[in-house]
């Protein structure tokens, strides 16, 4: 088992090699080949990793492979740590990757450097793959920025785009911000507790939960400080509120880098590290309060920014952040094992819903802008079937008397279901609670909006004239040049895509249609306990999965209730009423504004922070540097010595010898005259 | 005993006086130019191979100092050498840069290059000598000496304004070595000793250490270089040919931190616990602070030595923080720091020599003619800012550990720096390397020569592996800087 898991995660980390450093040498094809095969071997292991945890009772266990840094109390090994979280992780990152490395033979054969770009997907599932079975937190550490800068290179794939390469900056600052409080959290752990491994620290954790700590001249509660501050780096990761801003720009990057890494694993990083931590959360009441917090309000504001964008992939990457959201509150009311299970689902149907879009994009001749679509259920018959399964998937459509629905309905319920059990006791959960019913209802409008408004309708994408009269000219010609190569998509007819696109796609379906029916007794129901065996810590005082199976029916219904008003909406404006939503869009109103501008985080970032930093930097480069320390030092002093300020430009080479030697005689003279002295004094 | 040391530090006199043979006897010409690159090459591959030995010889377990030797002077003074954990690997990276520089000038330098030849061995012998010195006076001397080839090298090889950079240079050194130079007086006159073991057990009366401490701070603040002291360091590196900016970041200002190691912490301990909030709050600004600047930088080189002195703050900051973690991750940060600021002050060598300018402005899309070039150049523009994998991480994520352990406010502030380079390092590599190639001047630029690709293999070599592996630092390291702490924490609380 030890040699195997080991393969597993070296797996990719040798096909990126071979594909990055050799692969013009060997070529497109050889390189894709390369890394697709050992992604499909790693997926295969991880598979069958996985299946021995679930049904085989395989204990947990680690490799370790070399030691790290180690300094006094400071240990950190490069380990493979294998329990029930990380089994989940492996076959989700796997998975997703295989189908991803798969699906990019298609999407990506006309872009001529293909071997980077696999290479560089290979590289992201060996840094996930470490983050996920790291032991201690500077392997964490080690994959958690590894992720971070392959999305950095995968979104500035297409390097010659502006945008492309402002939103790949973008990112990693702002998820360095996220670093910043993780950096601080694992330092604080490491002087609380003088370990880093998390074996040795969770039992210590839970001996001193009522420990106070010393920070920045305040005295916390040391547990929810840690806590708070590696939640920080979760928020960055997982794109939440505040550190949101960056997700959205990310889909300047390749359609399958969006489904794999701003989607299906790179961004559930953030939830992942809390319910890895959940030891710690247990016993972090305020800090989990946090973490509700912030997820439920991320939950509601993504899901409110979705409802008015018009980019295809924009849309679901605000779903996606929503549905991080969604995870996050979970976790913060103590339904880990919930978190863990929407991360699962979620990974299957979002994968599918980006790679349905990218099929859709890849028809359209490179068109992303919704507006221009319409009616293409006609020509995209195997796309649009499976889009249509991730959509139900998304918006959890199930039966709750029959327990019976697509993968989103298990977990979605699950954790709706939590956070109104949590919401009895805690004023935050039941706000987390609210909010996870209004969110599914906004979901299943913009879901559905998707839907309609790409395959159903009237096709817009025939009509040249539409630009005439296109109330966004500016920005929809903004979109249309997205995409620099290939871009003369208006006079062709849409066209389904290759088979190496529909297979992963019909993959990833049959997984919205069926992880959550599967799956869904080890990860929450009677079979949790035996499923995590310990990966995942409930405190003597969360019950709230018991709990939770005593929400009453309204509570169990209201879900179905809110996502099929979603759908009557959405249907209602842009089927029974086409063109309505455009109205709405034209008449700019204050909301729709506010909305379509996603709350204006991105001015007020760069009216603050960026103009800040501009300022400052030359405040103290001009006035600091200059004026100050160089007027009154060097300057003012070489002003004395006219000679040398100005005849600066007419000196010879020649009087810099002299200088020289004068230097020499001045360190000779001294020393002497001092030697001298002191002779005479000792 | 071996006389090891005195041989690595005096090797590239060997060298020196065959280039100065040659010089003498030899036509002036290409031929003879290309002789004395070729010795100087040979000198200093042969000091590297030395310097390996000395490694390898070296027993990490023995916290004392190594291969002594003491030949006495005159007036009650010696000459003694020898080296510990603390000092053994900047022999090393000095040996190891060396070659290197001498490499990358093989093209570029074409005035006077024998004597560019002679300054650069020099100036090695000099620093490698200031690494193995243990008598004041000796130490002083390599010191002070070390600075005259390096002001050369500005001032004769320089660019436009190279002597206004030399001067600064000078003015700003020349206050530090007269004050050090009044505070080593005092101490033999105290004392009466020069030999550095025998100091580091001495104990100064505290009201004397403050004096003794600000004196050396003075100079190594200046050599590191500090906030607000800073700014004969972008000047230096602007002007500095490219070989002489690698020695300036990547062993010149290591120098400052060493002397804080040698010299402040263990013979001035509760003085230096008296201004450790001075150096800590001198550090933060200097991470905050020359960080925005760098952001606003529009030549190259200025932006890269800004961020020099931002990650020098990291450094003071390790080495106050008076615990292991500090102190190791603030040598690690130095040796990583030689590497990776030395590859990028090539890298924009490489560029440079080109196109003869350092203007941002200028450049944009090199990746469509230079592939090689940008791979190399991200892989060193991430050891920057600190990515994990690369070694420029361990040392500031020790660093900063190290701070937190002292005070959570230093650490706070000096955590924004990783937020801060990013901004900087990313934002330079996007508007050299990405985007459009839009300069019609760039339309022919060529990627890597061999010769290049062979300077830059040994330091991303470096790079990754210290990255992967830095406990090869730490093994070799950790028992002296044990015995400084323990040493330091004692004295503190005797």
């Amino acid at each position: 088992m030890e040699q195997l898991v080991t393969v597993l995660v070296f797996a990719p980390l040798l096909g990126a090699l071979i594909a990055g450093l050799f692969g013009r040498r060997i070529g497109d094809i050889a390189s894709q080949s390369v890394t697709t095969g050992l992604l499909l071997l790693a997926c295969g292991l991880s598979w069958y990793t996985f299946s021995q945890w679930t049904w085989h009772e395989l204990a947990p266990f680690t490799v370790q492979i070399a030691p790290f840094i180690t300094i006094g109390d400071f240990q950190s090994n490069w380990a493979i740590r294998i329990d029930g979280l990380s089994a989940v992780m492996l076959v989700v990152v796997t998975t997703v990757a295989a189908l991803v490395h798969m699906y990019s033979w298609g999407y990506m054969a006309e872009d001529d450097s293909r071997p980077r770009f696999f290479a560089y997907l290979s590289l992201f599932t060996f840094a996930m793959l470490a983050l996920v079975t790291a032991a201690d937190f500077m392997q964490l550490f080690f994959g958690w920025e590894g992720v971070g800068l392959a999305s950095y290179l995968l979104i500035g794939f297409w390097f010659r785009k502006p945008t492309a390469n402002a939103a790949s900056i973008k990112a990693f600052v702002v998820n360095r911000v996220g670093d910043f409080g993780f950096a601080l959290g694992i330092m604080t752990v490491f002087w609380a507790y003088g370990t880093i491994q998390f074996a040795e620290l969770f039992p210590l954790v839970a001996e001193s939960a009522s420990r106070t700590w010393d920070f920045a001249g305040q005295s916390y509660a040391l547990v929810d400080l840690a806590c708070v501050l590696l939640f920080i780096g979760a928020m960055g990761k997982s794109a939440q509120f505040f550190l949101h801003t960056w997700l959205p720009d990310a889909m300047e990057g390749p359609t399958p880098v969006s489904a794999l890494i701003h989607a299906a694993t790179m961004v559930t990083a953030g939830v992942y590290m809390v319910c890895l931590l959940s030891p710690m959360f247990e016993y972090a009441p305020a800090a989990r309060n946090v973490v509700t917090l912030i997820g439920a309000v991320t939950a509601l504001f993504a899901a409110t920014v979705g409802l008015a964008q018009n980019d295809i992939k924009r849309v679901i990457a605000y779903s996606t952040c929503s549905q991080l959201g969604y995870m996050f509150f979970a976790a913060g009311v103590g339904a880990y094992q919930a978190a863990m299970f929407h991360l699962f689902t979620h990974a299957f149907f979002k994968a599918l819903l980006f790679l349905g879009a990218g099929s859709v994009i890849h028809g359209m001749h490179h068109e992303q802008d919704m507006r221009r679509m319409g009616g293409l259920w006609k020509y995209l018959p195997v796309t649009y079937a499976v889009m249509t399964i991730g959509t139900l998937a998304i918006t959890g459509f199930g039966i709750p008397g029959v327990d019976l629905g697509f993968a989103g309905f298990y977990s979605k319920d699950t954790i709706i279901e939590a956070a109104w059990a949590a919401g009895r006791e805690n004023g935050i959960a039941n706000f987390a609670f609210v909010v996870s019913l209004l969110a599914a209802g906004l979901t299943a409008f913009y879901s559905w909006r998707l839907a309609f408004m790409t395959f159903h309708g009237a096709p817009k994408w025939g009509e040249h004239a539409a630009h005439g009269h296109d109330d966004h000219h500016a920005d929809a010609h903004a979109a249309h040049d997205d995409h620099a190569h290939d871009d003369h998509g208006h006079g062709h007819t849409p066209h389904e895509s290759p088979w190496s696109m529909l297979v992963p796609l019909l993959v990833l379906a049959l997984g919205a249609l069926a992880a959550g029916y599967v799956f869904v007794e080890n990860f929450v129901g009677e079979e949790q306990a035996e499923f995590w065996r310990g990966a995942i810590v409930n405190g003597p005082h969360n019950h709230v999965l018991h709990e939770m199976h005593e929400a009453p029916l309204w509570v169990i219904l209201a879900p179905l209730v809110v996502s099929m008003t979603g759908l009557a909406i959405a249907w209602w404006v842009y089927i029974a009423r086409e063109g309505m939503g455009a109205r709405i869009a034209a008449r700019r109103g204050l909301l729709w504004t506010f909305l379509y501008n996603k709350w204006f985080f991105d001015e007020l970032y760069d009216a603050t922070f960026v103009r800040l930093a501009r300022f400052l930097g030359d405040l103290f480069w001009k006035g600091g540097d200059q004026k100050l320390i160089d007027g009154f030092g060097p300057d003012g002093v070489s002003a004395l010595s006219v000679a040398v300020g100005k005849r600066n430009g007419r000196l010879q080479t020649g009087y810099v010898y002299h200088y020289a030697f004068v230097m020499l005689l001045g360190v000779a003279g001294l020393l002497s005259f001092a030697l001298y002295a002191f002779s005479r004094g000792g | 005993m071996s006389g090891i040391l005195s041989l690595v530090t005096f090797l590239p006199f060997a060298g020196v006086a065959a280039i100065l043979a040659l010089r003498f006897l030899g036509q002036p010409g290409e031929r003879t130019d290309t002789a004395g690159k070729w010795i100087a090459l040979a000198t200093t591959l042969a000091t590297f191979a030395l310097s390996v030995k000395l490694v390898l010889d070296f027993d990490p377990a023995n916290t004392g100092f190594q291969f002594l030797e003491e030949i006495p002077w005159f007036m009650g003074l010696s000459y003694r050498m020898g080296v510990d954990g603390i000092s053994v690997l900047f022999v090393l990276l000095t040996a190891f840069l060396l070659p290197l520089c001498i490499l990358a000038s093989w093209k570029t330098i074409d005035k006077r290059v024998l004597e560019y030849m002679v300054a650069f061995l020099i100036l090695e012998s000099l620093v490698i000598g200031v690494f193995c010195a243990l008598d004041l006076i000796v130490f002083y001397l390599f010191f002070e000496a070390g600075l005259v080839p390096m002001f050369l090298i500005i001032g004769i090889w320089g660019g436009k304004n190279r002597v206004y950079a030399a001067f600064k240079f000078f003015l700003y050194t020349l206050l530090g070595s007269v004050l050090m130079l009044a505070a080593i007086l005092v101490m033999i006159g105290v004392s009466g000793t020069s030999s550095i073991p025998e100091l580091m057990t001495y104990q100064f009366d505290p009201g004397l250490q403050t004096w003794l401490w600000l004196a050396f701070f003075a100079s190594f603040a200046v050599k590191m270089p500090m906030w607000p002291v800073h700014t004969w360091l972008p000047d230096a590196h602007v002007e500095a040919p490219t070989a002489g900016s690698v020695i300036l970041a990547g062993i010149l200002l290591k120098m400052g931190g060493y002397g804080f190691m040698r010299f402040s912490l263990p013979m001035f301990p509760s003085a230096s616990e008296l201004f450790t909030p001075l150096v800590f709050g001198m550090s933060v600004i200097a991470i905050i602070y020359t960080s925005l600047v760098a952001f606003r930088q529009t030549d190259i080189k200025k932006l890269i030595a800004y961020s020099s002195v931002a990650h020098m703050g990291f450094v003071t900051i390790g080495i106050f923080s008076g615990n292991v973690q500090g102190e190791q991750g603030a040598i690690f940060q130095m040796l990583s720091h030689g590497v990776i600021s030395g590859a990028l002050f090539l890298c924009v060598g490489v560029v440079y020599d080109r196109m003869h300018t350092r203007e941002i402005a200028f450049y944009g899309g090199l990746v469509h003619r230079m592939p090689f070039y940008a791979a190399v150049f991200m892989l060193f523009t991430m050891g920057n800012v600190g990515l994990p994998g690369t070694s420029g991480f361990v040392g500031e994520i020790l660093t900063m550990a190290g701070a937190y352990g002292a005070s959570t406010w230093t650490a706070l502030f000096a955590a924004t720096g990783v937020i801060l380079s990013a901004v900087y390092a990313l934002s330079l590599y996007r508007r050299t390397v990405f985007g459009e190639m839009t300069n019609p001047a760039l339309a022919q630029i060529s990627d890597l020569t061999w010769r290049e690709m062979v300077v830059f293999a040994p330091l991303v070599a470096s790079t990754l592996y210290l990255g992967l592996q830095p406990n090869v630092v730490f093994n070799i390291t950790g028992p002296s800087v044990d015995a400084l702490v323990g040493a330091w924490r004692a004295a503190i609380a005797g």
